[in-house]
This record gives C-alpha cells, sequence and structure tokens, in this order.
C-alpha cells in the first residue's frame, strides 16, 4: 500500500463531522500553526516540501506564496479553487465530500501563512450538495474556535465563505475565477498584473487548487522535510489520480508520486486493469487538455524506460513522446475506442467553453470542431488534417489564457500519434461505419 | 421557500430568501456587493420557475443595487441559468469523454426517444427538459446525468427508465440549490 496523507482517513464513519476528524488528528495543524509559527516560517515550511500546484500547472506553492505583494494597509485574499471541471478529474469533489475539514483546516492553516483575513472557497455551480456540506463543516469550526476573531486566542481573524460557480470551465483559470468571484463574465485578465500583486478586487491574492491546499496540513504536521522524503525526485508528496474510462475500477487513489504507471493501470490497488480484458490504446493522463498518449508511449518512455506517475517521467520526450501530469485526470481507453470520435468529443468541449474574448480560440475551435465532424462522418479529407495541424499552431500560445493551448494540444497529439487512424476515416470511410466508438450501456461488448 | 410571489411579472422574494440575500451580501466587503450576483441568481432560478425571465434579473439587479445589464451579461455567460422556461424537471446529461466512451451517447437517444423530444427540447406537458452538459466531476461513475441539483451516476437504460418513471408518478419539481 502505498503512502496516504490526504486519504488516510476517508472511510472513517463520521469523518465529516468536526469531532470525528478532530479525534483522528484533524485541526492539529491549527494549534501547531497559529499557535508556534509565523507567517514567514510556514511559507518556508512549504517551500521546503517541494509542494506543486495540485490544479493542473504544477507551480511550487511555496515560491507562490513568496511573490504575494504586502502593501501596508491592503487586504490580501486567499481564493481557493474548487471550480473543478476538467474533463476526467474529480478529486476535489471527493476530497470535499468525504473529509470536508481537511481542506477547512488548509484553508485556515494557509491564510494565516499568507496574512489573509477572508478567504474563499469558489466551487462550481453544479456541486450544489457540497456547498451544503462545506457550509455545514465551517459553521462547525466556527463554533469551535477555529473560524472568526482571536482564533484559539491567538489574535488571529480569519472569515472563510463558499461561493458557487454557475457552470464555466474557463472560471478554473484563475483569473477568469477571480472575474467570477467579482460578480462578472469569466473572462480571463491579460497578465501582469499577477493576481499575487492584483488579484480580487485589484488586492493581493493567492488561487491555490483544493487538493493543494489540503496537503498544506500534512507538510504543518509532519514537517516539510519530512513530506519532501515522499515521492521521487521533484515530484515529492502524494497525488490524488482520478481514473476513469475502460478500466475496472474507476475512482479516486492517492498515489505516492513515482507509482509506475503500469502498476496504476493494471494492479488491483489502483485501477485493475482494462474493462471486459481489452487491450489499451490510449490514455489521456491529466485531464483532457494534455497530451493523448498510445498506450506503448504510456506505459514505458520513448528510451524504454518505465514511465512513472510523477511531473517529470509524464514530461520525458517533451511534446513529441510525453505528456503532463496535468490535474490528474487519468482516463483510460481501450482498443474498440476512436481517436477521431474522441477528440471530436474534447473538441466540442473547448468550443463551448471558450469564453470568446479571443479570435484564434473563439473562432479556431469551432473551425476545428467543425472539421473533425466532417472526418468523423466520412466527408474529410486529405487536406483536411493538415489543415487541423495548422489550426492548433495558430491557437497555441495566441491567447490571453491557456485554454487555447489545451484545445491545441489534444489535436496537435492525437495527430502526432495516430495520423494512421485520421487518414483512415479520410480514405476509406466506408469501413469507418463499422466501427463503434463507445459501449452501449445495456451491451458491454463493442458490436 | 413558499410564500414567495411565484409571479414572474412582479417576482419579489420571500422574506426568508430576502434574509439569505442580505446574508450572502454581507460576505464581500463593503462596495463590493455585485459579488453576491452569482450566488443571488442561483436562489432566484430555484425560486422563481427554474429560470430567469428579464423581470427576474432586473429585481436581481435592483437588490444588489447595479445596472440590469450587468445582471443580463452573467446570466448569459453562465451555462446553469436557463434565460428560457424549462419543463418541471430538467434534466442534463453529461455528454463528454469519459460518459461517452461509457455510452453518455446511448442515454441521450434512449431519453429522447422515451420522451418524444430532441435535446434542448421540453415534453409538451411541460414536465421534462432534455439538455446535454459537458464534464460534471462525475466521470468515475459514468455515464451520469443531473436532475435539477441532483446527481444521478452509473446509469444503464434500465436505471434511467426506472428514474423517469419515478419522475412521473412523484409530479417531480427539480431542486435547483
Ligand atoms: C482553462 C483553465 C481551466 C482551469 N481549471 C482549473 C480548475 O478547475 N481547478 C484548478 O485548481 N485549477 C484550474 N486551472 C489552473 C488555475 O489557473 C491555477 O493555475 C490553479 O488554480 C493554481 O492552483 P495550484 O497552484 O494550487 O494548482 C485552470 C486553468 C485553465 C487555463
Ligand atoms: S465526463 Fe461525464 S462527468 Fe466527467
Amino acid at each position: 500500500m502505498g503512502k496516504k496523507l490526504l486519504l488516510a482517513n476517508d472511510h472513517v464513519p463520521g469523518i465529516q463531522s468536526l469531532d470525528v476528524y478532530s479525534k483522528h488528528g484533524g485541526y492539529a495543524a491549527v494549534e501547531k500553526a497559529l499557535k508556534t509559527m509565523t507567517p514567514d516560517a510556514l511559507v518556508e515550511e512549504v517551500k521546503t516540501s517541494g509542494l506543486r500546484g495540485r490544479g493542473g500547472a504544477g507551480f511550487p506553492t511555496g515560491m507562490k506564496w513568496s511573490f504575494l505583494a504586502k502593501p501596508e494597509g491592503v487586504p490580501r485574499y486567499l481564493v481557493c479553487n474548487a471550480d473543478e471541471s476538467e474533463p476526467g478529474t474529480f478529486k476535489d469533489r471527493y476530497l470535499m465530500e468525504r473529509i470536508p475539514h481537511l481542506l477547512i483546516e488548509g484553508m485556515i492553516v494557509s491564510s494565516f501563512a499568507l496574512g489573509a483575513n477572508t478567504s474563499y472557497i469558489y466551487i462550481r455551480g453544479e456541486y450544489f450538495y457540497i456547498v451544503r456540506i462545506l457550509e455545514k463543516a465551517i459553521e462547525e469550526a466556527y463554533a469551535a474556535g477555529y473560524l472568526g476573531k482571536n482564533i484559539l486566542g491567538t489574535g488571529y481573524d480569519l472569515d472563510l465563505y463558499v461561493h458557487p460557480g454557475a457552470g464555466a470551465y474557463i472560471c478554473g483559470e484563475e483569473t477568469a475565477l477571480i472575474e467570477s468571484l467579482e460578480g462578472k463574465r469569466g473572462n480571463p485578465r491579460i497578465k501582469p498584473p499577477f493576481p499575487a500583486v492584483k488579484g480580487l478586487y485589484q488586492c493581493p491574492t493567492v488561487v491555490n487548487n483544493v487538493e493543494t491546499i489540503a496537503a498544506v496540513v500534512p507538510i504543518v504536521n509532519m514537517g516539510g522535510a519530512e513530506y519532501a522524503k515522499i515521492g521521487i525526485g521533484r515530484s515529492t508528496g502524494t497525488k490524488l489520480i482520478s481514473a476513469s474510462g475502460h478500466i475496472n475500477k474507476p475512482g479516486v487513489y492517492e498515489i505516492e508520486l513515482g507509482v509506475p504507471v503500469e502498476e496504476f493501470i493494471y494492479s488491483e490497488e489502483y485501477c485493475g486493469g482494462i474493462k471486459n480484458g481489452k487491450k489499451l490504446k490510449a490514455v489521456v493522463a491529466g485531464g483532457s487538455s494534455v497530451p493523448i498518449l498510445p498506450g506503448e508511449l504510456i506505459l514505458k518512455t520513448a528510451q524504454g524506460e518505465p514511465r512513472l506517475m510523477s511531473y517529470e517521467s509524464l514530461a520525458d520526450g517533451g511534446f513529441a513522446t510525453g505528456t503532463m501530469l496535468g490535474s490528474g485526470g487519468f482516463i483510460v481507453m481501450d482498443e474498440t475506442s476512436s481517436i477521431v470520435k474522441n477528440l471530436w468529443n474534447f473538441t466540442r468541449f473547448y468550443h463551448h467553453e471558450s469564453c470568446g474574448q479571443c479570435s484564434p480560440c473563439r473562432e479556431g475551435t469551432g473551425w476545428m470542431e467543425k472539421i473533425l465532424h466532417r472526418i468523423m462522418d466520412g466527408h474529410g479529407k486529405q487536406s483536411d488534417i493538415d489543415l487541423l495541424w495548422d489550426l492548433q499552431k495558430n491557437i497555441e500560445g495566441k491567447t490571453i489564457c491557456p485554454l487555447g493551448d489545451a484545445a491545441a494540444w489534444p489535436v496537435a497529439s492525437a495527430i502526432r500519434h495516430f495520423r494512421a487512424e485520421f487518414e483512415a476515416y479520410v480514405n476509406n470511410p466506408g469501413s469507418i461505419k463499422e466501427v463503434r466508438h463507445y459501449y452501449s450501456v445495456n451491451n458491454l461488448q463493442p458490436a | 421557500m413558499n410564500n414567495s410571489s411565484t409571479n414572474i411579472e412582479n417576482p419579489v422574494f420571500s422574506t426568508e430568501s430576502l434574509a439569505l440575500v442580505h446574508k450572502i451580501m454581507k460576505r464581500y466587503p463593503e462596495g463590493k456587493q455585485k459579488s453576491a450576483l452569482i450566488p443571488v441568481l442561483h436562489l432566484a432560478q430555484a425560486e422563481f420557475g427554474g429560470w430567469l425571465s428579464p423581470k427576474v434579473m432586473d429585481y436581481v439587479a435592483s437588490l444588489l443595487s447595479i445596472q440590469p445589464i450587468e445582471v443580463y451579461e452573467v446570466a448569459s455567460f453562465y451555462t446553469m441559468f436557463n434565460l428560457k422556461p424549462v419543463g418541471k424537471c430538467l434534466i442534463e446529461v453529461c455528454r463528454t469523454s469519459s460518459c461517452w466512451l461509457l455510452g453518455a451517447e446511448d442515454i441521450v437517444h434512449h431519453i429522447e426517444r422515451k420522451l418524444n423530444i430532441k435535446e434542448g427540447e421540453t415534453t409538451t406537458d411541460g414536465m421534462f427538459t432534455l439538455k446535454t452538459v459537458e464534464c460534471l466531476g462525475s466521470c468515475g461513475t459514468a455515464p451520469m446525468m443531473m436532475v435539477g441539483a441532483d446527481f444521478h451516476e452509473n446509469l444503464t437504460l434500465e436505471k434511467v427508465d426506472d428514474l423517469l418513471e419515478k419522475f412521473r408518478v412523484e409530479n417531480k419539481q427539480s431542486r435547483y440549490c
């Protein structure tokens, strides 16, 4: 069994309540941090831990915290990113639903470290029922003196609120999230200024993912140096992986970073192998935005080394033969899956979710969706494949926020690794009509 | 939320909801009451029949002391806000990757046939509206659909049949928050 730092107690009955959570060591990090540590020491501890943002980009958290501007007399904010809308990702939901107090505890310690006296959890609107779970946990934390005025007699004040979104993937991007929290459309801002200088209400702001903030709790409890010993190389600690698709045991798994991908897919401890005894075809390892890799390349790097579940190993080979850990949304596709149709499905998503500010993204995603639909329907031309390639190149890096890149990478990687499949659709459309691209729910064998 | 005026020509929140609106507004600093807009629109949608009419949006604008246009531009940006009337029971099937790999398209077609409507439409009796939506964070329990605020996961066609039957018998009104 791998080490568990976040989900060690997720199956304890009643762990959602402050009582049971506290009996299992909960709120020890708040006691320790507020009573025995300074905010600067906390930031140092997080730096030492090597913790990297779990929202997708993997930016070192301690460093991000140290960039926070601290002008006199200006409030600072911590905003937790619980927007979780990257297709294939459902770990934050699991964490908030199972152990809400872990997030609340992380928010208190992190807010203290950053000198924030008001913090928000921005949660996607569809997670209504989790809003209620979190609000109940917050109420308990106020009653126990962990939130509010003069927390544990230390003189530190903190108010914590949950704020729902209303269905927009783009609001996971941190500046769009801030706009949305201000009651506006979720249009990303041009950076700089970065949120660390001008964020929420033009005040210095840190935005961190749910899992990042939760990970601060074990870091405070065990010390940054101990945390850094877990994992592999610069991928320290544990990571929640959302596993879905054609596997026997979909779900959220906490892994120690560095577990071999092969073990993750095939062992009983994790995904339990491919469903219905089929063969592995491809994996999208870090949420819909990261490059798709064929089975061979996800199991082994181009050099033939076993691929590991870590930031570095998944990225080995760059985009030519590698991918990214991203949000940890691990989508497995078996041999019956159609790469072309799956790509159309992703591209439709990005077209639907583009905020519309930047022309390359607004127009380009729509064109890509249309062309892919044409290819998928058997009306594609050879030149359409090249057109798709050009389109994604003209989106990547040419937009205000990385949604453009997120839309371009799946297209580039699918063509790079599965060009023959696109050509088959174009050259022999008759044969394609026979291929089923998904399991029928009542007929688990593809027709 | 039953003593409210559900008259969408002249919408007024119930006393209970109004108290909640004021509580929500206090979560944000002085002068930043516009931040309350999305949470209050959710409340309004729940209270005034599952959608946001122009009158309802104007009412929300007046409550938050902002311009109506500031409400319209937000309401039209976010997919959860319905700008047209919907059926009593709003069914939203996830159509993205993991759900789709595991048969979401079958679920949609099945519901279309059962209810005799196309995606995006409402049954003539006003009971059901069917929509498709993007990933709702249930990929590990795919395929899934949301009905009002409730998640229904690990769907099969039989399970969908049972649910539709149940909603009809209960004359189910979707909960929105
Ligand atoms: C289009 C887009 C969507 C994003 N969605 C999310 C999200 O749902 N959750 C999240 O934590 N980060 C998301 N991010 C990343 C955030 O912008 C930001 O990097 C992150 O919240 C920082 O937190 P971390 O450093 O703790 O990972 C998204 C980024 C982009 C460009
Ligand atoms: S793909 Fe359907 S819930 Fe994520």
